[in-house]
């Protein structure tokens, strides 16, 4: 599948986003988040920030974004409505989440009550995102048991990240976020290698025979395509990716996105300048990220590119 | 939510017009669909009887090439440099002036000094007539280039044949095979017709070197090796005769197995005919046990044995020649298979199931009907074994024999024109000759030739040679080189013209033929000739006139161009007296009429050369006082006779419009036509549909409609005599014989049986270094040069590949997209591969005409076309290499004069990784003469509202 | 709505039946298509470089060709045309966030509202047939009407009223009709000849189906006097000239 900016953008950004009102909530609600007046309004800010801008990329994506609210129609059958309908959503008990907190005070049940419902409301944007991958059948490398935890798992990883950094910079006690941070990012690396055995492994959905409907007449190799230049469904669904290449990009996102930031989350830890620290495990984080999304479309397999040939 | 608009009441346009589509020659009828005058639809005409509603790839792109860029726009005059491409647009006054003084003063001088060649046109009865008029013997039309091997050979062996001239019989044959054939001129009736066999459950069996296409729906593919069909179906023949599984019965019905020939080694009459005092041929009367006139139907004739004539010399029935060389072993299937690239098994099962179907399958039909003896008949039989061939056979120098090689296995199989067999298409059969010998030999007192260029010879006395046995035309036809070139060789003007230079030629006028790219059998070469001077600085070919439709490769080297219109904008005439669109079922003709106005200052080209007839003032263009005749092609087609009662038309004759065939003009002949939706049919009444060569009904039918000038019996030459009178000359007997260094050829190749032999081209090379062969296919979806400036059409083909078998890859470590060099003795070429298992693995093949030479076509130069595509014609040549005393034969069949493109052996090497990938060579850019303004994108159809 | 009507048993059900055993790979019905289509309802099917380098338009119906190493049969050659095949279970449909692609309840027919779709392309993710083709021009995603503007156009004669590449389809190769419907021409088609779906693992349940090529024969009777090179004129054909021949 062709790597699309604006989408790879809206993933991550969105992960970021929803990762870390997760992390507000959930700590909020658990009364373990500083008390510190305008850290969640300002926590809710940059999280929804991210959020909005990762969605506002996807319409770019769009071949008519004037129509893009049209989207929000189809809730009871599309993913794609749904996190469309869930990312308004979330909306509403973030920022009643932020007012609360700053109004009511952190302690206040209902505050509390609204962290854990923003934090749900978040993930379940993830959730739904990845549910768009996850549902669609004829992408086997998206179509999987992995995709739905692996998205909730990386946002949390990415948000947990961020988390982390939110609350070296305000100076409160570390250890709990940090190590919850870290070990979200070890399940992370797991989690994505787990993936990419997964998919190395994975048999093919059906074969040439099967899509030709000539499986009673033995292998079926091509002969012929329609065109000769390339056309929509071979720029999207076409795209190919050089194993070589995919190996390389595979080990520099476990460098950059999991080992770095997992190191730098040690020396954050161990108190060694955990505000630089934990900004520059975002960063790189976030690099890595954006390569692991890359890989999660380059590496997906179309089964329509088949018929032109290409692996499916 | 809005609901989706659908309109289920929206009428296609508002406007309906029939007419006939041009995007090839099939000649399919349309029904066009406009809206605000702009073409909306265009869709198969139901009612036509050609494609009965279907349309193809090309008819169905039609709009975009009414809607090219590369439309050329006003006539132009070469300013620069032959083939520079730098032109004046000038007025048709002008342009008019100029061909009319130019060719004025050739016919004042020496008409033959005006070659007229044309291309793929439909109007070869008045591009003929006009040459014929004009008095020059220098016509020809692209049937030299194309298939006048098939023409040839069933128009001298059953009056009629493959080559658009008959069909199979789509609604009884049970076995059909298929030689050489990717797609054809009839290219919609073949598709439908193969439908049909496969809904009834009937065999296909193709014979080609490539599965593709036809090949790719047939029951059995026979991957032979290249130009080896005659010994494959000399061996089918072979079986059948040892296994006696042959009509007898048909045989001397119909055609002339029985007849005597006389068998008198080293006498001038040796292998002819022996007739009687009143030339009616003799036979062997078993039960009488004398010689009896063969035409008697109270005889029991003798196919075999030896008999004395009455002068005392003896003479064989025909049939005992062939049975005597077609059962010689070195026909065996045993001994033809590896030559082939069949096993012998194979070869004797096909035999086999020739076998049960024609004789244990035969098929009745009840129908009486009366032969042409006066029998009357309960019953029509049938061998439903049908055949067809075209290039595959044609284009190869020994295609002529292998042509009538199929012929004869029909004729013993009985399965000429019987229900399930290959069958005439109205108006043949034609007597054998067709017609009068070739014209240019006499001219009338007005200049013009007694008969029209094209004839048919039926002996050396009808050949157009000198005093030496040279060629007196141009392109070498009707000479010793070509005896039987009836199509003219199109692929040798402008070679020849350029050797023979200003002394042999004045004006070459090309219509409608890219000759300077895929049909000139090497365009480098022919682009060199056609810009090439000689000492003193002129042209060796003086002037050049070109007409065609679009900015072609050509173009470029014409010193005038006539700018044509399109299809869509002007008359035309698919005439019983060319190529009409007549089938088994009876005769049909169709016109084109004009649907769009054009948008440029072009003329369509017919009216074009009657405007020219009538300011030459040629014979039956203008009246006694020299004024015009016709006002313009369409005056023309209704008010022309070539003979009382017979004009190019045949439909609505007469004063009520109700005569067929034959009748007084008729002023209101192309409303009517119009109003029929663009064509003319008569259904042959059912006791006519078969045994056309032998069927009295109708046989005198069509005398009557003009089809024929005698109801006599049509006699299917088993035993071509014609052929055995040039022998004899080639044999030094007779007043004219050929020059010495073609005696030896002519002896050979002019055989009264069929022979084979390897094709002249690859036999003269060498295998070790051009072990494969390499050929072309039309692709269905592409008309020749002429689909690239289809914006539809070009996104189905913009580049093409040279296809290997895996194996012949595997040796050379070739996969996929792979760059190679590709060799033959005339030049090199480079391009890209595909792999494929279906093809025979010593032949490698490509489309025909998909590339381009870039900047052609108006299209932009760095296309697909120019930069990945590439045309074979690059390693062909029409020379053979120099004999030893220097002389160049052409490369063609030594008896038609058919170009043999598919004669070429070549070599591949593969390319560094690191080659441009570029496909070589390269010509230099051409570009067009008119501006461009190419669309970025194309939106046609667009709601008017939304652009 | 791009949830998917509930499927009645019986309900009619349209779509094509393409026939591999005859199908030559001639390209007609796919430029028929675009020629009717790109003035049709989904107008227009734009062109992009018409005349250039890399020309690439949208196109409803595309052919493949393919080779089959069919054991026994030395191979075959298979062209392949490939549209939308109105899926009974089509996820392009469901995915779809705006309800611009629908299943039509009346006649299974799958169609994109184009006044409506955002462009989101996710249904062409989620169609295993590459048969949705996106207008890059217009924004939108377009794909195989099945010439809902021809099968039901009250202006045209009945017999017209059958998709576009059908009507053209020289070699007879394209069949239209309703699946829905046991005893229609086309369901008897697709039963006696072994029609299949493609790739019926991935459950979309596609409407239209493709008929397996064939191979006819001929049943010889058990070989005769064996044939034997090396005997010149044969005793079957002497005795067969032997007969008595009337002309
Ligand atoms: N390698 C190889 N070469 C071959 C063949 C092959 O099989 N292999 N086949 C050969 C055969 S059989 C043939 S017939 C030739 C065909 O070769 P050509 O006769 O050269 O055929 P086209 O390329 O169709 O060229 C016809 C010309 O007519 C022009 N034209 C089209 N429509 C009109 C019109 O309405 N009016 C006018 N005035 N002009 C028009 C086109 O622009 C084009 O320039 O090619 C031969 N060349
Ligand atoms: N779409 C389309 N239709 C056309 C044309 C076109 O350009 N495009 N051109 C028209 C013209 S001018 C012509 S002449 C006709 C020609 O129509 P076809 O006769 O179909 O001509 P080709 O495509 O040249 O096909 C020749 C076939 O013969 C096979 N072949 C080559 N050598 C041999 C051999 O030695 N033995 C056997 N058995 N087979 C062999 C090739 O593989 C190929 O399949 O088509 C006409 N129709
Ligand atoms: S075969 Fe195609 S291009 Fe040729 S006349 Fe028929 S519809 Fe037109
Ligand atoms: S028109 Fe018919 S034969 Fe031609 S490609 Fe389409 S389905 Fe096949
Ligand atoms: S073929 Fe594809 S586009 Fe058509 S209905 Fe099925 S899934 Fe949808
Ligand atoms: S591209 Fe249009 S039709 Fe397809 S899913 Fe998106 S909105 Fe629906
Ligand atoms: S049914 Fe209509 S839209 Fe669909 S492929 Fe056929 S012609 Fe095209
Ligand atoms: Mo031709």
């Amino acid at each position: 599948m062709k790597p699309a900016n604006s989408v790879l953008l809206l993933t991550t950004l969105t992960g970021f986003g929803y990762g870390l009102l997760a992390w507000l909530g959930i700590f909020a609600a658990l009364g373990v988040l500083p008390h510190r007046a305008w850290l969640v309004p300002v926590g809710i800010a940059v999280s929804l920030g991210l959020a909005s801008a990762g969605l506002i990329a996807s319409t770019l994506h769009l071949g008519r974004p004037e129509r893009a609210w049209r989207a929000f129609s189809q809730w009871r059958s599309s993913w794609l409505s749904r996190e469309g309908v869930a990312a308004m959503l979330t909306y509403l008990p973030a920022l009643a989440f932020a007012a609360l907190w700053w109004g009511v005070g952190p302690n206040a049940a209902s505050t509390r009550l609204m962290g854990l419902l923003a934090a749900l409301a978040g993930l379940g944007t993830v959730y739904c995102t990845a549910m768009i991958y996850a549902s669609l059948k004829p992408i086997r490398q998206w179509h999987n048991q992995h995709t739905a935890p692996d998205y909730m798992i990386f946002a949390l990883f990415s948000g947990g990240l961020l988390f982390a950094a939110a609350l070296a910079w305000t100076g409160a006690a570390l250890s709990l976020a940090v190590s919850l941070a870290l070990v979200i990012t070890i399940i992370a690396a797991f989690a994505k290698n787990a993936y990419w055995r997964f998919i190395d492994q994975q048999t093919p959905l059906t074969t040439l025979a099967s899509a030709t409907g000539l499986a009673a007449f033995g292998p079926v190799t091509t002969l012929d395509q329609p065109h000769f230049t390339e056309n929509y469904i071979l720029r999207e669904m076409g795209y190919q990716i050089a194993r070589k290449h995919a190996a390389k990009l595979r080990r520099l996102v476990l460098l950059i996105g999991f080992a770095a930031p997992a190191l730098l989350l040690l020396l954050a830890l161990a108190g060694f300048a955990p505000g630089f620290a934990t900004i520059l495990a975002v960063i790189l984080a976030a690099m890595g990220l954006f390569a692991e999304r890359w890989l999660f479309f380059a590496e997906a397999t179309h089964v329509a590119a088949m018929y032109y040939g290409r692996p499916g | 939510m809005p609901e989706d608009s659908i309109h289920y009441d929206k009428p296609i346009g508002d406007q309906v017009a029939y007419t006939t589509c041009y995007m090839c020659a099939c000649r399919c009828g349309i029904k066009v669909h406009l809206n605000d005058g702009k073409l909306r639809y265009i869709e198969g005409n139901r009612d036509h009887p050609i494609n009965r509603g279907v349309l193809c790839a090309k008819g169905s792109a039609g709009i975009m090439t009414a809607l090219s860029p590369a439309r050329l726009r006003k006539p132009l005059k070469r300013v620069g440099p032959r083939g520079a491409g730098e032109f004046v647009e000038i007025e048709w006054d002008e342009a008019m002036a100029i061909a009319t003084a130019r060719l004025a003063h050739i016919r004042a001088t020496d008409p033959n000094k005006l070659a007229l060649f044309t291309g793929r046109d439909q109007s070869q009865s008045l591009t003929g007539y006009f040459a014929q008029m004009f008095g020059t013997m220098n016509f020809a039309a692209h049937g030299g280039f194309c298939s006048v091997n098939m023409a040839a050979a069933g128009l001298y062996s059953m009056g009629g044949a493959f080559w658009e001239f008959g069909e199979p019989d789509w609604d009884h044959a049970k076995l059909f095979l298929l030689f050489g054939v990717a797609e054809d001129h009839d290219s919609n009736p073949m598709k439908l017709g193969l439908a049909k066999l496969k809904e009834r459950g009937a065999k296909i069996i193709t014979i080609n070197p490539v599965r593709t296409g036809y090949s790719a729906i047939a029951d059995e593919f026979v991957g032979i090796t290249p130009g080896t069909d005659g010994l494959f179906v000399l061996s089918l023949i072979y079986c059948l005769l040892q296994s006696g599984k042959i009509d007898t019965e048909f045989l001397v019905r119909y055609t002339n197995a029985h007849h005597l020939v006389i068998d008198a080694p080293g006498m001038a009459d040796h292998g002819l005919i022996a007739r009687n005092d009143n030339g009616v041929p003799l036979a062997y009367d078993r039960t009488g046990n004398h010689l009896a006139p063969a035409t008697s139907i109270a005889i029991d004739p003798a196919l075999l044995g030896r008999f004395s004539l009455p002068d005392g010399r003896m003479a064989q029935p025909a049939f005992a020649l062939l049975a005597a060389r077609y059962t010689d072993d070195a026909y065996a299937p045993e001994r033809v298979a590896e030559r082939c690239g069949i096993d012998a098994a194979t070869i004797r099962r096909i035999a086999a199931e020739i076998a049960e179907i024609a004789f244990n399958q035969a098929i009745s039909i009840n129908q009486p009907w009366t032969d042409s003896a006066g029998r009357r008949h309960a019953t029509m039989t049938g061998r439903p074994v049908a055949m067809h061939a075209m290039r595959g056979i044609s284009a190869h120098s020994n295609g002529f024999h292998t042509c009538r090689a199929i012929h004869v296995l029909q004729m013993l199989l009985g399965a000429v024109d019987t229900p399930g067999s290959w069958r005439y298409k109205s108006p043949y059969p034609k007597p054998i000759p067709a017609g009068p010998p070739p014209g240019g030999a006499k001219r009338h007192e007005n200049g013009s030739l007694t008969t029209a260029p094209l004839g048919f010879p039926t002996g050396p006395d009808d050949l157009l040679v000198d005093d030496h046995g040279e060629a007196l035309r141009l392109d070498r036809a009707f000479s010793w080189d070509a005896p039987l070139g009836i199509h003219g060789l199109m692929h040798m003007a402008i070679a020849e013209a350029h050797a023979a230079g200003p002394e042999k030629i004045d004006t070459l006028f090309l219509f409608m033929a890219n000759m300077a790219w895929n049909s000139a059998m090497n365009p480098g070469e022919t682009t060199r000739m056609l810009a090439d001077c000689d000492e003193t600085g002129q042209y060796r070919i003086p002037f050049v006139i070109y007409a065609d439709a679009f900015f072609s490769e050509t173009v470029p080297y014409a010193d005038l161009v006539l700018p044509d219109t399109t299809y869509l904008e002007r008359h035309d005439c698919i005439s019983l007296l060319d190529r009409p669109i007549g089938s088994a079922h009876g005769p049909a003709d169709a016109i084109r009429t004009p649907v769009l106005v054009p948008d440029r200052d072009v003329r369509p080209f017919q009216d074009v050369l009657i405007d020219l007839a009538g300011r030459l003032g040629l014979p039956n263009f203008v009246d006694e006082n020299g004024n015009k005749l016709y006002a313009s092609y369409a005056d023309y087609m209704v008010r022309h006779q070539r003979k009382p009662g017979l004009g190019p038309l045949a439909g609505f004759r007469g004063d009520a419009g109700d005569a067929p065939g034959r009748g007084a003009p008729n002023p209101e002949q192309i409303n009517r036509y119009i109003e029929n939706r663009g064509f003319w049919q008569h259904h042959l009444p059912a006791e006519q549909l078969y045994y056309k060569h032998h069927n009295q009904a109708y046989l005198q039918g069509a005398k009557a409609m003009g089809f024929i000038e005698s109801d006599a019996p049509i006699t299917l030459n088993l035993y071509c005599e014609i052929l055995q009178k040039f022998r004899l000359a080639g044999e030094n007997h007779g007043t004219r014989v050929p020059p010495a260094r073609l005696r030896a050829s002519i002896v050979r190749f002019m055989d009264p049986l069929p022979i084979w032999y390897p094709p002249v081209e690859e036999a003269l090379s060498d295998p070790q270094q051009f072990p494969l062969h390499a050929i072309t296919q039309r692709p269905m979806a592409m008309y020749h040069s002429w689909g690239s400036q289809n914006a539809w059409l070009r996104q189905i083909l913009s580049e093409n590949r040279l296809y290997l078998h895996r194996s012949l890859a595997a040796k050379h470590q070739l996969v996929d997209e792979d760059w190679v060099q590709v060799t033959s003795r005339n030049g090199t070429l480079k391009c890209q591969v595909r792999l494929m298992d279906g093809l025979n693995p010593n032949t490698v093949w490509t489309w025909n005409a998909i590339g381009k030479r870039a900047g052609a076509w108006a299209l932009v130069k760095d296309a697909p076309e120019a930069k990945r595509g590439f045309l074979l014609n690059h390693l062909i040549s029409e020379y053979l290499p120099a004999s030893e005393a220097g002389h160049r034969a052409s490369n063609s069949d030594p008896v038609t004069g058919q170009a043999a493109w598919f004669d070429l052996t070549v070599r591949l090497e593969k390319c560094a990784a690191d080659t441009d990938a570029v496909t070589e060579p390269s010509m230099p850019d051409l570009s067009a003469p008119f501006a461009l303004n190419h669309p970025i994108i194309l939106r046609h159809g667009a709601p008017e509202h939304a652009a | 709505m791009t949830s998917l009507p509930q499927p009645l048993p019986g309900a009619t059900k349209l779509g094509l039946v393409i026939d591999l055993d005859t199908c030559v790979g001639c390209h007609a019905c796919a430029v028929n298509c675009k020629e009717w289509n790109t003035g049709g309802h989904h107008a227009p099917l734009p062109d992009h470089q018409p005349y250039g380098a890399e020309p690439d338009g949208v196109w409803f119906n595309r052919i493949h060709s393919y080779e089959a190493q069919a054991p026994g049969c030395g191979g075959r050659t298979v062209n392949f045309p490939r549209s939308c095949l109105h899926c009974e279970q089509p996820q392009c449909v469901t995915v779809c966030p705006t309800g611009a692609s629908y299943k039509r309840a009346e006649d299974g027919i799958v169609l994109i509202n184009t006044d409506i779709c955002i462009g989101c392309k996710l249904c062409s993710w989620a169609c295993p047939y590459g048969a949705r083709e996106f207008d890059e021009d217009a924004g939108v995603m377009k794909k195989c009407t099945l010439c809902i503007d021809r099968i039901y156009n009250t202006s045209l004669p009945e017999a017209e009223r059958e998709p576009a590449c059908v009507a053209t389809c020289p070699s007879r190769a394209r069949h239209f009709g309703d699946l829905g419907d046991p005893d229609s021409a086309v369901s008897k088609l697709v039963a006696a000849r072994g029609g299949v779906a493609l790739m019926p693992e991935l459950g979309y349940q596609p409407t239209n189906r493709y008929l397996p090529p064939r191979k006819a024969q001929i049943a010889l009777p058990p070989a005769e006097a064996p044939t034997q090179a090396g005997t010149g004129v044969g005793a079957a054909l002497l005795s067969l000239l032997d007969r008595v021949l009337s002309r």
